[in-house]
């Protein structure tokens, strides 16, 4: 998704420069481990985070994580904290990040949840955001431009939600549609099951999203 | 564009291939020792991150404590929304993953032996990395000692200190003063002395509204001012006649003398009675590290930025509280990071590498009250000469002070989870 936001074709363009420039400046760089690892006191140790405000940041698709970190840094997208540190980084040094950070073994937040409400939220989640957020938001190390919600904190979803409707947060055309199709249509008690469905898929093995795509 | 990132994605695929076969270091590490002196948020990084980098490395822990209480969140403790409990935590995370465990206090450190002494026994080691926080200067204050803490509580190392300080509030009258003397610079936690102040306040605005808190400060200024002031002003009447909290600035407010008989503390020109009084002393290094030599004549460690090996002894990392890292405050991020940085080099050099570049963050929030939190957070460099740890410029900084309710809701939050995590990177 989000594939045709400016930044997106900027960052691109970064990562592509970038790799070149990086191969031959390692010695004068930090790793991307290194870099990582001043994250993991707020995001958890490899970027787990057991911490319910604070999202996981592990196994982030790399080209996700570099947009996401300029969009902070730029103040595109609203936070509280995560600006200020972006701006202490170099493009190039959130390519490291995102680099390691993507070979992370995702581990899904323990959390509490609306048992009665992740059948409804499967339903909504097929209908409105599969086409971008595939295979029900689980990580998918293997594909391109995903966004993990499968095993991610509540808490942390329903910051970046609010924020993606009160402009704190450039909302995507496209979810920005389907989101107002979906709550027109299903109420504001629909994200409470989409938060549901998000926290109850963990099990990313056996819960009917594996490899196979016969369910097109 | 999507084959740009095609290639980017089997570029960093062949980068980590490289990375694999130019690993030798599982095996180049075999035999190698290195001892760990305090068990702290420093040492417990530091001994975690090498043995998670190598796992050949034999890592010792040498801590007196079975139980670690962390300073941070310590104030919640205080003002009674947390329990003592909440800030426990134990070893056998670390002993699961290999790393030993000795619950004895480091006696002696011969840098040239290099060896670490204990009562029971001798530990031998290659590397040596020193964590041992504060001690804290109990003659600067005349008339205070460690008996007298027993009266008028520090409560700047976490656990029975916190607990007193706790049940000394909670026993106090509706109407009592309670006074806080903060110390000169530098100090462990620099906002610390004012957070408590507000955590105070948040107890006693429930439990003691007639009572107040006062700060006799040695400073003119103070960690995150401007933050805190208009915090109070808006939930603890700050600046008007029935504020909660009255802060009387240094020099001259600065208490440098006590008599815990008659809970009197006296400043240059006044001398106070009060209920409870919070007597924060001046510090030093941790007293291992001031027997070892490793301080110099400030009473702190100086060492090299990159790798945070002592100038004074070779082979021996000093991080944390008792390092002297420029522009890196005093904090538990601090040590964190710098345990981090510590163990790669560690590990590099055990190995026979260059030590790479290392890089450095703190993040320090302070909860003022319910649904009210700031932060200052820094990213920060070796800087050119390899002689400071330098923010990085334009980056970093406090929360606006135009924060809308949201957000500071928000930081209370984040506050939380930093603590969830932190620990967790620590001891798990």
């Amino acid at each position: 998704m989000a594939k045709a936001t400016m930044i997106t074709a900027l960052v691109s363009g970064a990562l592509a420069l970038g790799l070149s420039a990086g191969a031959m400046a390692d010695d004068d760089m930090p790793t991307g481990k290194m870099l990582v690892d001043t994250c993991a006191g707020c995001h958890g140790t490899n970027g787990n985070s057991v911490g319910p405000a604070s999202p996981t940041i592990a196994a982030m698709d790399p080209y996700v994580f570099v947009d996401m970190m300029v969009a902070f840094a730029e103040e595109d997208t609203y936070s509280t904290i995560m600006g200020r540190i972006a701006r202490g980084y170099t493009e190039e040094e959130y390519e490291l990040m995102g680099e390691y950070l993507h070979s992370q073994q995702f581990q899904p937040a323990e959390q509490e949840f609306d048992q009665a409400l992740v059948d409804k939220g499967a339903e909504l989640h097929d209908k409105y955001c599969e086409r971008c957020h595939i295979e029900g938001g689980k990580p998918v190390p293997d594909e391109e431009d995903y966004y993990i919600l499968a095993g991610q904190w509540t808490p942390y979803v329903e910051y970046a939600m609010s924020d993606f409707r009160e402009d704190r947060r450039i909302l995507p055309k496209k979810m920005g549609r389907k989101l107002e199709r979906m709550l027109e249509a299903e109420g504001e008690e629909s994200l409470a099951a989409l938060y549901a469905f998000y926290a109850a898929y963990t099990d990313f093995e056996s819960f009917g999203a594996g490899d196979d795509d016969d369910d097109e | 564009m999507s084959m740009n990132r095609r290639d980017f994605v089997k570029a960093t695929g062949a980068v980590a291939a490289v990375g694999a076969l130019g690993a030798p270091t599982i095996a180049l590490g075999q035999g190698k020792k290195v001892v760990v002196v305090g068990g702290g948020t420093g040492g417990a990084t530091a001994a975690k991150y090498i043995k998670m980098a190598d796992d050949s490395i034999d890592v010792t822990i040498i801590e007196p404590n079975k139980d670690y209480y962390t300073c941070y969140m310590s104030n919640e403790v205080i003002s009674g929304v947390r329990q003592l409990d909440d800030i426990k935590h134990g070893y056998d995370g670390l002993k699961a993953r290999g790393i030993k465990v000795v619950h004895e206090a480091a006696t002696a450190i011969d840098p040239e032996a290099k060896v670490v002494k204990t009562a029971s026994g001798e530990f031998p080691y290659d590397r040596c990395i020193v964590s041992p926080g504060i001690s804290i200067l109990y003659d600067k204050i005349e008339g205070y000692s460690k008996d007298a803490a027993q009266k008028m509580p520090h409560a700047w190392k976490a656990g029975e200190q916190t607990k007193l300080l706790r049940s000394q509030l909670e026993a106090m009258d509706d109407g009592g003063l309670v006074i806080i003397a903060a110390p000169q610079n530098p100090f462990r936690c620099p906002p610390g002395p004012y957070e408590r102040a507000s955590q105070i306040a948040l107890y006693l605005k429930e439990a003691k509204p007639k009572s107040k808190v006062m700060i006799l400060d040695s400073k003119q200024k103070f960690s995150k001012q401007g933050l805190f002031t208009q915090g109070w002003e808006r939930l603890y009447g700050f600046g008007t006649d029935n504020s909660m909290i009255e802060w009387q600035p240094g020099p001259d407010a600065g208490v440098n003398r006590v008599d815990p008989e008659t809970m009197t503390v006296y400043t240059n020109f006044d001398e106070y009675k009060a209920a409870v009084v919070n007597v924060i002393p001046p510090q030093a290094a941790g007293q291992i590290a001031l027997d070892a030599g490793l301080a110099d004549d400030s009473g702190w460690c100086p060492v090299d930025m990159k790798t945070f090996e002592s100038t004074q002894h070779a082979g021996i990392h000093v991080i944390g509280d008792a390092a002297i890292a420029t522009a890196m405050p005093k904090s538990g991020y601090s040590a964190n990071s710098q345990g981090k940085v510590a163990a790669a080099a560690v590990v590099a050099l055990l190995n026979g590498e260059e030590p790479g570049v290392p890089s450095y963050v703190n993040t320090c929030y302070s909860i003022i009250g319910k649904d009210y939190g700031i932060s200052v957070a820094a990213v920060y460099r070796l800087s050119e000469d390899g002689t400071t740890i330098a923010g990085v410029e334009g980056a970093g900084g406090l929360t606006p002070s135009d924060a809308p309710d949201f957000a500071l809701a928000r930081e209370v939050e984040y506050a939380y989870s930093w603590y969830d995590n932190i620990v967790h990177d620590i001891f798990a």
